[in-house]
């Protein structure tokens, strides 16, 4: 991290706001991510954290407050100002996004194969066997045996679905992904395969990434940093195992004694 | 084309000149002028009630309605043939309500109205081919929300339909799709040619007529003005390639028609005989012979024989 660019923040959230009506989605949330670095977003349920990925990810309008984001060419835009064309172009090549429930990030009725093609197809890839070989690399890479490729994701277990949607969001290299619970509803023994297989990948890629979990401990194990929400804001921020392993509020506190408790 | 000159006409038996009403006609005219206008873009329209069922060329027959003058002469096809059901029932109600000439020589014909089907016999530009169309959206077989695929045509996002041909390959070896194969006009809008076979989808581009497409149930029109470019989608290494038939047809021999394969006994017995029946009639008053012709029972070599 020597050069100006690579100094630069990736994505600056300033001051984010949103209301639902009179309720409050979230609330004066600011921070800077820095390319390759991972964000863990933590807190409780209704806490604001979907809200939150959603306004960074341009999904939502902020209520106030602005999303900033700088684009492969260098230049550094507000998301909302991005015409739907440039917003569509980032999620389907610089950007990638994980639902908590592979089936909504996936499409079920055509297969692994063209699941994860379907990237490439969208900028331009006109090679049947190019894409195909691509996908199979991607396959491998998330562990899915290659010999599958032609499945549909309905005869994958909960697991292989998730890295399916992991390799069909990274096939084209984006610099940034967001993930919403990318291991909830999943079995333990499998959550920790897809958290030791989503850290490698993150390390290898250079990847950054914003990752939203109540789970303190996916927090510990993918990321550099930590932002604490309750009822809409930003609490308390800092370096994951600072935070963790020393928090200064009181709520912070609670969460972290709580997961200590079998 | 000479609708401007019938306005007001009304036919035998208390229609206005071709049913519908003047309005309406200049309603419709309206769409199919900005359908010219923008090449490939399905653009709304208020579909009327027609004294037909959807499905039975609804679209196809208010498009026809609303370009037909006194002075046209109109050919119905479905599936090539000018004699089936629907083709003759189209036929007549344009026949009754109208008054134009009809005919069945496609070089005769100044309009033809088809389901399946573009005659064999190269278009000219004094001829408008009218699709019936079911379904318009080429995008819908992956993409059902209509709000969504509207943005997608609007932003060229198409990625989707090379999927589908991605999908195609995987599991038949080759891209298996034989109706409705889309195209791309004039490099901007994808287009569903349904439910015409790929065959005919060559004769789509460059065509000197005037293409029209009506879907009624779907509200959509569409068009290819006169020498429009139009590409099937494809791969770099799985090309296009129109269906090729390993016969020739049992009754005028052609080799480069679309043949239909016919039942003709109920011992099993089967030919292939040219789908464009004016056209294979045609040949054969021209002298071509087929190896079956003579043999084949006279409903289905025709007029002809
Ligand atoms: N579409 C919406 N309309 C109205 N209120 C909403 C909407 N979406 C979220 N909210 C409210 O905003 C607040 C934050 O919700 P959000 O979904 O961001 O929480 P979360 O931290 O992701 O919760 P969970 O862990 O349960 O997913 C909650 O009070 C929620 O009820
Ligand atoms: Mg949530």
């Amino acid at each position: 991290m020597t050069n100006a660019m690579t100094d630069a923040p990736l994505l600056t959230a300033e001051a984010v706001t949103k209301f639902y009506g009179a309720r409050i989605g979230c609330r004066d949330v600011g921070f800077e991510l820095y390319p390759g670095e991972v964000l863990a977003v933590v807190g409780e349920s209704g806490s604001g954290k979907s809200t939150l990925l959603k306004l960074l990810s341009g999904q939502l309008a902020p209520s106030d407050g602005r999303v900033l984001y700088r684009m492969r060419d260098g230049v550094t835009r507000d998301i909302l100002t991005l015409s739907e064309a440039e917003r569509r172009f980032l999620f389907r090549t610089d950007w990638g996004f994980v639902h908590q429930h592979a089936e909504q990030g996936l499409r079920m009725g055509v297969s692994a194969g063209a699941n994860v093609g379907e990237r490439l197809m969208a900028v331009g890839w006109r090679h049947y066997g190019k894409i195909r070989t691509e996908a199979e690399t991607w396959l491998e890479r998330v562990e899915i045996d290659a010999g599958r490729i032609d499945e549909r994701p309905t005869a994958y277990s909960g697991g292989m679905r998730q890295r399916l949607q992991i390799a069909r969001n990274l096939v084209t290299a984006p610099r940034l992904v967001f993930m919403d619970e990318p291991t909830g509803g999943l079995d333990v023994s499998v959550q920790a395969r897809l958290l030791d297989l989503v850290r490698g990948l993150v390390a290898d890629l250079g990847l950054a990434a914003i990752v939203v979990t109540h789970d303190l401990a996916v927090a510990r194990l993918l990321s550099h940093r930590i932002l604490v929400m309750k009822d809409g804001r930003a609490i308390e921020t800092g370096l994951t195992d600072q935070v963790l392993d020393d928090p200064r509020e009181p709520y912070t506190q609670l969460l972290v004694s709580s997961i200590l408790q079998p | 084309m000479s609708a401007l000159a019938t306005s007001g006409t009304v036919a035998a038996g208390g229609y206005n000149f071709a049913y519908l009403d003047e309005q309406t006609k200049r309603m419709i005219r309206r769409a199919i002028l900005k359908a010219i206008a923008i090449p490939g873009y399905q653009v709304p329209f208020a579909s009327r009630e027609m004294p037909m069922p959807y499905g039975w060329g609804t679209g196809g027959v208010q498009v026809t309605a609303a370009i037909l003058g006194a002075s046209d002469r109109l050919k119905v096809i479905d599936q090539g043939a000018d004699d089936t059901t629907n083709a003759v029932s189209i036929r007549k109600f344009f026949e009754k309500t109208s008054g134009v000439e009809t005919t069945t020589h496609t070089a005769e014909a100044t309009i033809i109205q088809t389901r399946h089907r573009i005659p064999e016999k190269t278009l000219t530009a004094d001829q408008v081919l009218v699709y019936q169309v079911p379904i318009p959206e080429p995008l819908r077989f992956l993409e059902p929300r209509e709000t969504e695929t509207r943005v997608m045509h609007a932003l060229e996002d198409y990625g989707l339909m090379h999927v589908k041909l991605y999908e195609d390959i995987a599991t038949h070896g080759h891209i298996a799709t034989t109706y409705a194969y889309p195209v791309k006009v004039e490099d901007r809008y994808v287009m569903d040619p349904s439910p015409t076979p790929k065959f005919d989808n060559p004769k789509m581009n460059d065509c000197a007529a005037l293409q029209l497409f009506g879907a009624g149930r779907e509200k959509r029109i569409y068009a290819l003005p006169p020498h429009t470019k139009v590409v099937s989608l494809d791969f770099d290494d799985h090309p296009f390639e129109p269906t090729k038939f390993d016969h020739a047809c049992a009754l005028c021999g052609a080799t480069h028609t679309y043949l239909d394969e016919v039942i003709t006994d109920d011992a099993g017995g089967r030919m292939f005989v040219c789908s464009d029946t004016d056209h294979c009639e045609e040949r054969r008053a021209e002298g071509h012979r087929g190896a079956l012709l003579g043999e084949a029972p006279a409903a289905i070599a025709g007029a002809a024989e």
